[in-house]
């Protein structure tokens, strides 16, 4: 049902039933590598490519979930899954071996949580009863696509982000069939905000107002203030973009710098591991949620929290014919209630 | 003593030209790709200009090496096909001059391909 | 649209140019200087060398420009190039090592595209301005020293 201007709230209350995450090595070095379930050593993970080796890692990862909840393909209705490749092709070549329902999404790196929002409608409205809600990216195809050849020599920008080579799934399901207690309660689709940011290599900057928007909007259709969640998660705004959102809730005098985490932040160690601002990519909120923040929700750790995934739905093209980069960012409440 | 004195200009001159690349990535939002191309068109008017060969007299490879020194082998080799074949030097003489360098950096870009991967590290 | 934002364009710049880290300038200029320098250093002992060995002035010249591009292609080939790129910035791009560089870096990349469309059509993707900037300048400026010295 839909609540105040842009939020739907679900009486279904759709459980998220289990998470299934594999990374790349660079990933398994930093804070949160205890909590990632599958990784590969190699950033071509025995494939010929870098794009070969990102489907191969997203079919891994639904296949983990699959095996480990022991539900069959039959049992789920549809997959929704995206990634940053043009055609979104890690997704439609990975999904050649499952014989499931695909709808392919492309809200860079904010399709994790339009799978997510889209799924549990999908289970709200008695559509579906099982989804699984995917989403992957590899730094090694995200630079050629985007950025320069790997091997040549520039510096990066301090305000640049690392693309994660990662991919988390999640089951979503009806609670008839199967519940644990972690439902989605609440779901707010972003609307495109755009200050005018062209630089490229300042990602962060360029999502935090569409991810100030989508909060406030959020949190003013169901009457909710920042306390009332235990932690908000964003997708990947890195240090710098975590920055400018914590300022602009401070210019309307409010302090959110205390609840809010950022998985691009999470990820990394920024100091060691050569990041610059942080992580970035689909795969980031996809793999962070699906490994340590599904864990402590299922640990009761949290028990309140509103997942944030943040896009730049900008190309190399509109940023060539100097575009500025609008942001996106969708909002999923997840409460423990058992 | 000559030596040092030698290869100190060289460096000065060399560690100039890429500083000021430098400052120019850091301080606007120009792309190496860009500051390339515009040190070798740079390269190319100083030339004209009767400006960049003092800069080579004083730096040799300080100021060779440099993607502007690329710049002044075209417009040196264009003068000199010039004024040996007359108009049409004017076509001939540039890429003849920056032949072997170009050529060079195309078949090594094919041989390393064969037997290079790229990676992260 | 933007309802519930009250920053406009300009303000939400200032606010970035505020928060933002800077690039550590002072470091990388010093990096750029001797690296670059280093560089220049090197083609001058190998072209001292090709003097002294008696070969003329502009092959030698030459062959310190492939020389130092062998010496970059074979860097970039075992993945040493843009370590030392990201250290010293255009320290390394600038020099004819950067040209050498951009050349070689998508040809390895590229070459998952196959070799003709992929390695052959990707290789100038970096390097293909400066070439097309550069032999137009020439060109154009060399057409107007003709006129200068031949015509007028």
């Amino acid at each position: 049902m839909k609540i105040g201007k842009q939020t739907i709230k679900l009486e279904s209350k759709p459980c998220i039933y289990s998470t299934s995450s594999i990374v790349g090595p660079k990933e398994m070095q930093g804070p949160l590598a205890q909590y990632f379930e599958l990784h590969i050593k190699d950033v071509f993970f025995e494939e010929k490519s870098f794009e070969k080796a990102e489907s191969k890692m997203l079919e891994t990862c639904i296949n983990n979930l699959l095996v480990k909840t022991g539900v069959s393909q039959s049992d789920v209705d549809v997959i929704f899954s995206g990634d940053l490749l043009n055609q979104c092709i890690s997704s439609g070549f990975a999904m050649r071996n499952f014989d499931i329902p695909f709808l392919g999404l492309y809200g860079a790196c904010s399709t994790f949580c339009e799978g997510l929002l889209l799924s549990s409608i999908l289970i709200e409205s008695n559509a579906a009863k099982q989804v699984v809600a995917s989403a992957s990216s590899h730094f090694c195809s995200a630079e050629r696509q985007f950025r320069m050849p790997l091997e040549h020599g520039n510096q990066k920008s301090p305000l640049a982000q690392s693309t994660v080579t990662g991919c988390g799934s999640a089951l979503v399901t009806n609670r008839a069939v199967a519940d644990n207690g972690i439902h989605i309660t609440h779901v707010t689709p972003g609307k495109i905000i755009d200050l005018g940011v062209t630089d490229m290599s300042n990602m962060g900057a360029a999502m935090a107002p569409s991810v100030y928007s989508t909060i406030s909007n959020h949190l003013t259709d169901t009457g909710r203030t920042i306390d009332y969640y235990d932690c908000i998660f964003t997708g990947d705004l890195g240090v710098h973009g975590s920055d400018m959102l914590h300022e602009l809730f401070k210019r309307e005098g409010i302090d959110i710098s205390k609840n809010h985490k950022d998985c691009g932040v999470l990820i990394y160690d920024e100091q060691n591991q050569d990041v610059n601002s942080g992580g970035s990519g689909c795969g980031c909120i996809a793999s962070v949620f699906s490994s340590y923040i599904f864990n402590e929700l299922k640990a009761k750790n949290l028990k309140k929290i509103l997942l944030i995934a943040t896009g730049a739905l900008m190309s190399p093209t509109s940023s060539n014919q100097g575009e500025s980069i609008p942001g996106i960012a969708h909002a999923i409440a997840i409460e423990n209630e058992v | 003593m000559d030596i040092l004195l030698n290869y100190g200009t060289v460096f000065l001159t060399g560690g100039i030209i890429c500083s000021i690349g430098q400052i120019l990535v850091d301080k606007t939002k120009l792309s190496p790709a860009r500051i390339l191309t515009l040190f070798v068109t740079l390269g190319v008017i100083f030339t004209f200009l009767g400006i960049y060969e003092p800069i080579v007299e004083f730096g040799k490879c300080g100021a060779t090496v440099p993607i502007s020194g690329f710049g002044y082998s075209l417009f040196k080799g264009t003068v000199k096909a010039i004024n040996e074949r007359g108009f049409i030097g004017i076509f001939t003489g540039g890429i003849t001059a920056t032949a072997g360098g170009v050529a060079a950096a195309i078949v090594f870009g094919f041989l390393a391909s064969l037997f290079a991967k790229p990676t992260i590290k | 649209m933007n309802t519930n934002l009250n920053i406009s364009n300009s303000e939400y710049d200032d606010l970035i140019s505020q928060k933002a880290q800077k690039s550590p300038i002072l470091r990388n200029v010093i990096a750029a200087f001797i690296v670059g320098g280093l560089i220049c250093v090197l083609g001058q002992f190998i072209n001292n060398k090709m003097l002294n060995l008696g070969i003329d002035k502009e092959t030698a010249s030459t062959i310190t420009s492939i020389s130092l591009i062998f010496l970059a292609a074979l860097l970039t080939s075992l993945n040493l190039f843009s370590r030392i790129g990201r250290f010293a910035g255009t320290g390394a791009t600038v020099p004819i090592t950067g040209f050498s560089n951009s050349i070689v870096a998508p040809a390895i990349e590229y070459k998952s595209e196959g070799y003709i469309l992929g390695l052959g059509a990707n290789m100038f993707k970096v390097a293909g301005p400066v070439l097309v900037y550069g032999i137009s300048t020439s060109v154009i400026l060399g057409f107007v020293y003709y006129l200068l010295n031949y015509v007028f």
